[in-house]
């Protein structure tokens, strides 16, 4: 069996598990990703293990609750699996829950959830609803700490002329395993900012699909990744512009350390037939800090109509500038200083448009802890 | 008291036909509160020479010595040269994205300094260079270099000349690319400066007319990766009526 394919940009989706046959690696979308090391999440791993801890600390205002199997809720987003491993978790997540913001409320503060893994032998598998009610206004953080081999499904849907940051922050312990399929689906006039931030774990892959409920959307996906030595992280975004005047705005950004250290960054945008007036420019940019790094960098883009305002994307995969290295040196600055400045020059801009002002001075302490592994000790 | 001295200095670059010598023997000696003026046509070599001076690494040294207060320059690293109180100020500074003008100043005075500027009177300082410079204050939260025009490039090279307070600074064609008033900002600038006691100024210019604002003590015709031939300010009203054809004949 098998789904027939006219083009990975137009991928088919099928909530029965038999049109999800094993991949082989040899697949378009799988062709990037160490599938031994995905401990069998594609294959036949037994999902049900309860092997994460969910927490949750946030503001009035947001109820976040269970959801059996089969609630109305699960596929409200549109989601339906293109992959195995997010038609497995559709069948055999052992946890599924809801996060839900109503209409015109206003958080004043995020909402945050942190997932702890507690061990990579107890395979889990867990599917989120999170939904941001017409005109509300939200910002939803998810933290994964620790160790563990993880499945998930995270649906967003985002009601008409509301507007929601969702980060999630993948700080997982070195042997961490996960992966992860979101799906959102953003509505008339409505805005999402969505934001992922990877540093640790073993394997991390992120597919995430974004569509449009009705004219007027808005879409920002920010991300910034730091892959250290032997470590795979993959992300492969979606944007399908399915109505009229709609946004969607990319930008990753990562930096490679240390051998074997591999990301993987696939930017597709389909333009459909209907999705007249669009806009849409996505980017990524990986800097390689170190010898042994391998950085594929992937940006696609399908245009069926020409009737929009503008279209592009940019790839850039580059060392240290010696140019910049030579003119802070100059200054007097230290060989090891200038290249921190550098690398925290490269991310600064991309923290800043994050905007959590809560995440800020995390993420730039991780981005030194991150530097202080190989860039600065090697000089020191 | 300052002396910066090079002594036959032999430079050249690799290109795709083997290494090409740019400067054939250079010897000049600026002394403390002497400011010299390096003219020559393009191609000359003036821009390696302050590359060299500086440690670009593009540039082998094949030949010769430069020395500061009689520390062998071309032993030390880039920054090491800058702490030692060498300063060039570039022709095309370079962006660097994400930093911060101010952060960067205060990186790079803690680096000269051995320690962090006081807080107070940093700033206050910093404000003055960039409004003399007749930069708007709010260049301190742009990132270094980007998205500036090209005088404001050139005008912040002299802000940092003023802020840093280099024994001697090599100013590459700061001139070029600026319309008469900016011309006239930086000059100011840079006589400044030279207005300080015991400072050296070294200045590579295409063309005379920085020289009505800034006047140098010598004038040293640059040609074919050496000096021709030096005198005092004369020389450069003579290029002006002149020009470098009778200096590009000899060399031919």
């Amino acid at each position: 069996m098998g789904l027939e394919l006219s083009s990975h940009l137009h991928p088919v989706g099928s909530f029965d598990l038999s049109d999800h046959p094993v991949p082989t690696g040899r697949e378009e979308v799988w062709r990037f990703t160490p599938l031994k090391r995905l401990r069998g999440l594609h294959d036949g791993a037994a999902l049900g293990g309860t092997g994460v801890g969910a927490e949750y600390d946030g503001p009035d205002g947001v109820a976040v609750e269970p959801l059996a199997a089969g609630s109305a809720e699960l596929g409200s987003s549109g989601f339906v699996p293109t992959d195995r491993v997010s038609a497995r978790v559709w069948h055999e997540a052992g946890q599924r829950y809801a996060v839900t913001v109503p209409a015109d409320t206003e958080l004043d503060a995020p909402a945050v959830l942190t997932l702890t893994g507690k061990s990579v032998d107890d395979a889990t598998a867990t599917h989120a609803v999170i939904t941001i009610g017409a005109h509300s206004r939200a910002t939803v953080v998810v933290r994964f700490e620790g160790s563990a081999t993880l499945a998930d499904v995270v649906e967003i849907v985002v009601g008409d002329g509301a507007q929601l940051t969702y980060v999630t922050v993948q700080d997982w312990a070195d042997d961490a395993v996960h992966h992860s399929t979101q799906h959102a689906k953003v509505g008339r006039d409505a805005s999402l900012k969505h934001v992922a931030v990877t540093f640790g774990g073993d394997l991390v892959r992120h597919d995430t699909t974004a569509t449009y409920d009705g004219p007027g959307g808005s879409i920002e996906m920010l991300g910034l990744y730091f892959a250290d030595e032997g470590q795979h992280i993959e992300h492969r975004l979606f944007v399908d512009h399915t109505a009229p005047k709609t946004k969607s705005h990319v930008v990753y950004k990562g930096a490679l350390q240390g051998q074997g250290a591999h990301t993987v960054w696939i930017g597709n945008v389909l333009i459909r037939k209907e999705a007249e007036g669009i806009e849409t420019y996505e980017e990524n940019r990986n800097l390689v800090l170190t010898d042994g790094c391998q950085a594929d960098s992937v940006p696609n883009l399908e245009i069926e109509t020409g009737e929009i305002e503008g279209a592009g994307h940019a790839s850039a995969t580059a060392r240290f500038d010696d140019e910049q290295l030579f003119y802070l040196r100059s200054r007097g600055v230290s060989e090891k200083e200038a290249r921190r400045l550098v690398v925290h020059g490269f991310f600064n801009d991309l923290i800043r448009k994050i905007a959590v002002p809560e995440l800020e001075e995390s993420l730039t302490a991780t981005v030194e802890t991150e530097l202080a592994k190989n860039v600065l000790k090697e000089l020191s | 008291m300052s002396t910066l001295e090079i002594k036959d200095l032999a430079v050249s670059v690799k290109t795709d036909d083997g290494d090409k010598q740019i400067l054939k023997g250079v010897t000049l000696t600026i002394k403390a509160g002497e400011t010299h003026a390096i003219m020559g046509p393009n191609g000359s070599g003036k821009s390696t020479l302050a590359y060299s001076v500086a440690g670009h690494p593009k540039y082998d040294i094949t030949g010769g010595s430069v020395t500061l207060d009689g520390e062998d320059v071309l032993a030390m690293s880039v920054d090491e040269r800058a702490r030692a109180g060498l300063f060039l100020a570039m022709q095309y500074p370079v962006e660097v994205p994400g930093v911060s003008v101010s952060n960067f100043l205060r990186t790079a005075k803690t680096a000269l300094d051995g320690e962090a500027p006081k807080l107070r009177t940093w700033v206050k300082d910093v404000n003055k260079a960039l409004e003399d410079l007749n930069l708007d204050p709010s260049f301190g939260t742009r990132s270094v270099n980007e998205g500036f025009s090209g005088g404001e490039k050139k005008r912040h090279e002299i802000a940092q000349l003023e802020l840093l307070d280099p024994k001697v600074a090599v100013l590459d064609e700061t001139d070029s690319g600026l319309d008469i008033d900016a011309l006239k900002v930086v000059s100011d600038g840079v006589n400044r400066f030279r207005a300080k006691d015991g400072k050296g100024v070294l200045l590579i210019t295409h063309y005379t007319r920085i020289l009505r604002y800034i006047e140098p003590d010598f004038v040293h015709v640059f040609v074919d990766g050496r000096v021709a031939e030096s005198g005092g300010p004369e020389l450069a009203e003579e290029l002006e009526a002149n020009g470098y054809d009778k200096y590009l004949r000899a060399a031919v």
